[in-house]
């Protein structure tokens, strides 16, 4: 792999760019690997980094059934915080976060990490006592957080209305160093640093059954023939449920839309990220200068990646009393995703019941934040063959056991 | 937007009306039951692409719970029908298997 630096860009800019290489291989699959990892997006294909570069385990093959980064690695606001309230989210949350601040330089490719800030609003007396107690728990975990003032949110958010008729600002729940990165970008550089490991991304290939024999794992068939492997590991999210009948087991997820837009550009007008969990929306603006906007998960089951009208009118709706400017701004995009939820709104990294399958899984409406951390652990449970302290409170026994992550209270949204 | 019909108020209820109850035909576990039998009744889902039979309330018309039988992967509605059943009724299994001759059926 040819490195990418100040060098070659200008030795490419002086020969019109000809010699650019492309960024990952596409070779065609081979019939047995020791790993494959089902789902190109963010999460599987950090899975796939980590476990050559942290591992060394190098023959692997990353299997995807559109095109990779497709899915909700695509799809989403691009946010990333590591605010969580319980122990076990704030230590993977806090490890993807810090991750992210050196991610560029790590896989040598621009994923434009902007710790610009992210402001989640007290809107209610109830939100404001939650987001106090967040804020301690969150300095017990050694995650830099502070609670901030309304003059103090109207300072760092110039365009907020903070005396609104219904919900006026009571505090914030500010974390100066979250923020936002390219989404596409996240998926691009781990691909190319990953194949650059010996990786192999395979697009266009669905699965379409799992092989078992007596119980463990033997390989896929896929659309593009049987390809054998040890270790299986699934990171398809909101196909997580169709993966598992395939394998004959049940997961303890749903899968339902969630959807966003982005407005027209405009000149810049708030430089950080502000939730607004009360009413229910979020928005940043973009280097483009589009406000992308965010809302809550729709409540019934649902495969078909669309939004829907009444959704797009809720979210803005909730948002244009904290932020009276957008009123008359134009939406240009709105599209859908399809996420996995919980029933803790906590994520899965676990063992499955087919020997040598693992899954991730489960992130819901907040995965983009983890990628760098889920793939790291994910790599540990997959290498090891049983998840080490990062993974191992995300684990399916949970459920049996009660021992729920709940971050569905902490957080009264869905996130 | 997602339109049934309420099958008590016999009009078309728009998504905005309704709210959704999630998996319907669960068997409710008791006291007896062990650990798993109670983590399947209380999380795990059968989260089809394809036919799926869900409650749903019509929240803003008459508040009473029903049941639909919908497609996750079309959003096609191939009907609604009594909350008083444990299982869909023939004439919705009927229509159903005409839209979808390979399903497996209700298990």
């Amino acid at each position: 792999m040819k490195r990418y630096s100040v060098f070659a860009l200008a030795r490419e800019a002086a020969r019109h760019h000809t010699g650019w290489e492309r960024a990952w291989r596409s070779p065609l699959p081979k019939s047995d690997y020791e790993v494959v990892i089902v789902g190109a997006g963010g999460h599987g294909l950090a899975t796939a980094y980590y476990l050559a570069r942290n591992h060394g385990i190098r023959n692997i093959a990353v299997l995807e059934k559109g095109w990779l980064g497709g899915g909700n690695t695509g799809r989403n606001t691009t946010i990333i915080r590591s605010n969580y309230l319980q122990d076990e989210s704030a230590a993977i949350y806090e490890k993807a976060r810090g991750l992210y601040e050196t991610l560029s330089q790590d896989l040598n490719y621009n994923i434009m990490f902007s710790p610009r800030g992210v402001m989640m609003l007290c809107q209610t007396e109830h939100e404001l006592r939650a987001m106090k107690r967040t804020a301690h728990a969150n300095r017990l975990a050694g995650i830099e957080t502070e609670m901030v003032s309304p003059r103090r949110v109207k300072e760092i958010v110039k365009i907020i209305e903070t005396g609104g008729p219904r919900y006026p600002v009571l505090g914030g729940l500010w974390q100066p160093r979250g923020g936002t990165a390219r989404h596409d970008a996240v998926a691009w550089g781990y691909a190319r640093a990953a194949s650059d490991l010996g990786v192999d991304i395979i697009q266009q290939c669905e699965v379409t059954g799992v092989d078992r024999d007596g119980g463990a794992v033997t390989g896929v068939q896929t659309s593009r023939g049987a390809i054998g492997c040890k270790k299986l590991c699934v990171v398809v999210a909101g196909s997580s449920g169709v993966l598992a009948e395939m394998a004959g087991f049940r997961l303890p997820v749903e899968s339902v839309a969630l959807q966003a837009l982005v407005s027209e550009p405009i000149k810049p007008c708030m430089d950080c990220v502000v939730m607004a969990n009360t009413v229910h929306g979020y928005m940043s603006q973009s280097d483009k200068g589009e406000m992308v906007i965010g809302g809550g998960a729709d409540g019934f089951n649902n495969y078909t990646q669309r939004g829907s009208f009444q959704h797009l009118e809720e979210t803005v709706r909730a948002l244009i009393e904290t932020f009276p400017m957008i009123s008359r701004l134009k939406m240009l995009r709105h599209w859908g995703g399809i996420v996995d939820m919980t029933g803790d709104r906590s994520p899965i990294i676990s063992k499955t019941p087919v020997e040598g399958m693992f899954i991730n899984c489960g992130w819901g409406t907040g995965g983009f934040k983890a990628i760098p951390g889920s793939g790291w652990a994910t790599a540990e449970m997959v290498a090891d063959g049983a998840p080490r302290a990062l993974a191992a409170p995300f684990s399916l026994d949970r459920f049996t056991e009660g021992r729920m992550i709940d971050e569905s209270v902490a957080a009264a949204v869905a996130h | 937007m997602l339109i049934l019909h309420c099958p008590y108020c016999d009009v078309m209820a728009e998504e905005t009306d309704l709210a959704p109850g999630g998996e319907a035909h669960l068997r409710r576990e008791a006291t007896a039951s062990d650990d798993a039998a109670f983590r399947d009744y209380l999380f795990q889902r059968r989260n089809p692409r394809g036919v799926h039979f869900e409650r749903w309330r019509h929240a803003f018309g008459c508040g009473k719970w029903f049941h639909a039988a919908r497609c996750t992967q079309t959003l096609e509605v191939f009907g609604t029908y009594s909350a008083q059943v444990s299982t869909p009724p023939d004439d919705i299994l009927a229509k159903i298997r005409s839209r979808r001759p390979d399903w497996k059926g209700f298990e």
